[in-house]
């Protein structure tokens, strides 16, 4: 059985056939989009597949579409596995008001450190996270500096002449 | 009197909280730890990071990709060429330029010169940590001549921005191979004695064998990769696992430990500084001919005396630098070795002349959390160790 | 081997001199003696933190400048070396450091980051090192040299050659002290 994107795709599918919203296939790594509701069960399922064994989170990241009204937050998934060299990619979105989604630090140590991360940048709501707090920025931090709305300077600068810089 | 000792159990008043960092002189960059001391044991620790954070992906946003460059130079400052090359390699990819072979090679050699000068820095400050600081002073040199080198090729010592997207901005020129070949000649007889101070120092091994362990499977779950994770037993290898940059045309071998303690992560990182040697000598014996940089010209800055006497080349310029290239839609996520392990970067395109989003996959952002587990139980002086062996750098960490 | 000739006295200060004696005033011989043995602490975040180690080791050697001793204590330690960025969460403990030293105290802003934020114009990040405590020497470069840091310590010497001894105590110095919040 030669273990591929379509077979990986095809074994998603057959339990998670309703939460699988769209998919597509960029430069070899199977991107899925998953309802957001079923994350842990998917990536569980998948840490147990005895073909798959999906055992290594290679990353989760925040993602901040301010056009696509309804799904404005993605979570970003890496999954690897090592023993097929196959890796995956899934994605999960949710509205402004309404950042929840399941932590998966139970499942994978790495994820700790990456959902607060992302709660840091983004705000999202890993429930279920045993210490959800800020991880890089000060805790004092009253806005979550990723999102789009947000400026990249905090306008402290006072040695920057911005005439020069076409602004 | 040691009866009585035995009746006194630890209860929670008698612990003492002791903080490591953020400035402590041993922990060789900004990281809190706070930990939680039963006399020298440690009981519980906890990590604070983020005093460095900078934001680079905030910033990646607002910056075109030829601008991105030299951000990623400030991420593993010890070996900043890997970033440089695997930020060009992943926008490469999107724009699904292929380089020519003499790219590859050039890079590869780079590449594993960058991977040795941050192993050499790991292994010595491994040696400082447990009291010998002659290994260090002794290696350091050689790592100038690193410098030395990445100064040939591209001008700058430490942050290099080497290369271009597309190839390279030069050509390696004679000094520049003639600094090559020297080196490794000369490096590995200096290199010898380095190792002969320390691999089977007795002093050095008790102080390192068996600390700071880890197993294979928590290694795998806390997300480790690179030698820390080949010191646990699991020889996984982004070289060879998903080869870029032509290492498929290399023969090298991965080394792996047995223990996952912060002697095999030495021992490990020695190895692979032997076989990076092999693998530069092997790709500058058979460097290809033909061009440095492929044939994309509304991607690659084209060399500057063609810009100053070429119209074309400088329409080029101005097109690239103020951005108007066409940059296909779509995601692309590409991983490559770094020093440290997987360095990954995730890139969303949605057509302008900056990302969307890049996340940068931090190898050492992602292991440096399992430092409460491995030092659990050991003592004081072991968690500095453990924590130098780690090669933790600060850039990397907080981003 | 090193010739004797090659081992260099320091150019003694203007006095007056005769037969087995020599005589200048007290500033210029105690500044001297301290320029010529600081205890330097490096607060080494990120990149410069690096070259910082080069400039530390055998092919630039630091210790040429009377600099051999590093200091991790604050409180022995003479100068200040800020090398890096420093981020909004970690000013507070460049002040808390600055403030654990004892006079005469100096400080030199190690690196583009640490000068001004250098390409770090971002909500994270302190917009130069000189917001929190008071910069004597700036160095540029990102990460600069160890020439150039090594050139920055002699910038220092030379401030502190010709520092008066009663400066700590003037109005001007602790009018400034007291811009930073510090008594």
């Amino acid at each position: 059985m030669e273990i591929n994107n379509s077979y990986l795709l095809a074994e998603i599918k057959t339990k998670f056939e309703s939460d699988v919203i769209n998919c597509d296939e960029q430069f070899g790594l199977l991107s899925v989009e998953l309802s957001r509701t079923k994350i842990l069960e998917l990536l569980e399922y998948l840490f147990q597949h005895s073909d798959l064994q999906m055992q290594f989170l290679t990353d989760i990241c925040g993602v901040h579409y301010p056009q696509k009204s309804g799904n404005e937050f993605g979570v970003v998934y890496h999954l690897h596995s090592l023993i097929n060299n196959i890796r995956l990619r899934i994605k999960c979105f949710m509205p402004t008001d309404d950042t929840n989604i399941q932590s998966v630090s139970n499942l994978f140590s790495a994820a700790n450190w990456m959902e607060r991360e992302t709660f840091d940048f983004y705000g999202i709501n890993f429930t279920g996270h045993p210490n959800l707090k800020r991880i890089l920025n000060v805790d004092e931090m009253d806005y979550f500096p990723m999102r789009k709305e947000y400026p990249l300077e905090d306008g402290t600068r006072t040695d920057k002449d911005d005439t020069y810089f076409g602004r | 009197m040691s009866q009585e000792l035995e009746t006194i159990k630890p209860n929670e008043k008698d612990f003492n909280i002791l903080n490591l960092g953020p400035t402590h002189p041993a922990t060789h960059g900004v990281f809190q730890n706070v930990l939680k001391m039963d006399g020298e044991i440690i009981h519980d620790s906890e990590s604070t990071i983020g005093y460095i954070h900078r934001a680079f992906e905030k910033i990646a946003e607002h910056r075109p990709y030829y601008q991105i460059t030299p951000l990623t130079d400030r991420l593993n400052y010890c070996s900043s060429p890997i970033n440089n090359m695997g930020w060009h390699m992943t926008v490469e990819k999107l724009l699904g330029v292929q380089t020519p072979k003499r790219v590859d090679y050039m890079r590869i050699i780079i590449m594993e010169l960058a991977r040795i000068s941050d192993h050499i820095v790991c292994n010595s400050v491994i040696g400082v940590d447990a009291g010998a600081l002659t290994g260090f002073t002794y290696i350091f040199q050689w790592r100038e001549k690193i410098y030395d080198i990445y100064e040939e090729i591209c001008g700058a010592r430490l942050t290099t921005n080497i290369g271009r997207i597309g190839g390279m901005e030069r050509d390696f020129n004679k000094e520049c191979i003639k600094k090559i070949r020297s080196f490794l000649n000369d490096f590995p007889k200096a290199f010898a004695e380095f190792s002969s101070l320390l691999e089977r120092n007795r002093i050095f091994m008790d102080r390192v064998i068996n600390v700071g362990k880890i197993s294979a499977e928590r290694a795998l779950n806390y997300g480790f990769t690179g030698p820390n994770l080949r010191a646990a037993g699991v020889d996984y290898d982004v070289r060879v696992m998903n080869p870029y940059c032509s290492y498929q045309d290399f023969d090298f071998i991965i080394p792996v430990g047995t223990n996952g303690d912060t002697y095999d992560r030495f021992m490990v990182r020695q190895q692979e500084i032997l076989e990076s040697l092999k693998i530069i000598k092997n790709a500058l014996d058979n460097l290809p001919e033909g061009k440095f940089f492929a044939d994309v010209p509304e991607f690659f800055l084209p060399p500057k005396d063609e810009v100053y006497n070429n119209m074309e080349a400088l329409i080029w310029h101005f097109k690239i630098v103020m951005g108007e290239a066409d940059v296909p839609v779509g995601e692309v996520y590409h991983a490559v070795e770094g020093g440290n392990g997987e360095l990954g970067f995730y890139l969303v395109s949605d057509g302008g002349r900056a990302p969307f989003r890049l996340h940068f996959r931090r190898p050492c952002f992602i292991y440096y959390q399992a430092f409460p587990e491995m030092v659990k139980g050991s003592m004081l002086s072991d968690a500095i160790i453990t924590l130098s062996s780690m090669n933790v750098i600060a850039g990397e960490l907080d981003a | 081997m090193s010739n004797v000739q090659d081992i260099q006295l320091k150019k003694a200060p203007p006095g007056l001199e005769g037969s087995g004696f020599f005589a200048t005033k007290l500033e210029q011989a105690i500044g001297l003696a301290r320029a010529n043995s600081i205890w330097p602490l490096p607060f080494a975040t990120s990149c410069c933190g690096i070259e910082f180690m080069a400039t530390m080791a055998s092919n630039y050697d630091l210790a040429r400048f009377g600099s051999e001793r590093l200091s991790f204590s604050p409180r022995q330690a003479d100068l200040l070396m800020v090398m890096g960025t420093i981020a909004k969460k970690m000013g507070p403990v460049v002040k808390q450091v600055y403030l654990q030293m004892a006079e005469p105290r100096w400080v030199i802003a190690v690196g583009a980051c640490a000068s001004s934020g250098g390409i770090f114009d971002t909500y994270s990040v302190l917009q130069g090192i000189d917001k929190v405590v008071p910069v004597d020497v700036y160095v540029p470069g990102c990460p600069p040299r160890p020439e150039q840091i090594i050139d920055g310590i002699i910038k220092i010497q030379e401030l502190i050659k010709n520092e008066s001894l009663r400066r700590r105590n003037s109005i001007k110095y602790k009018e400034l002290l007291a811009s930073y919040g510090i008594q």
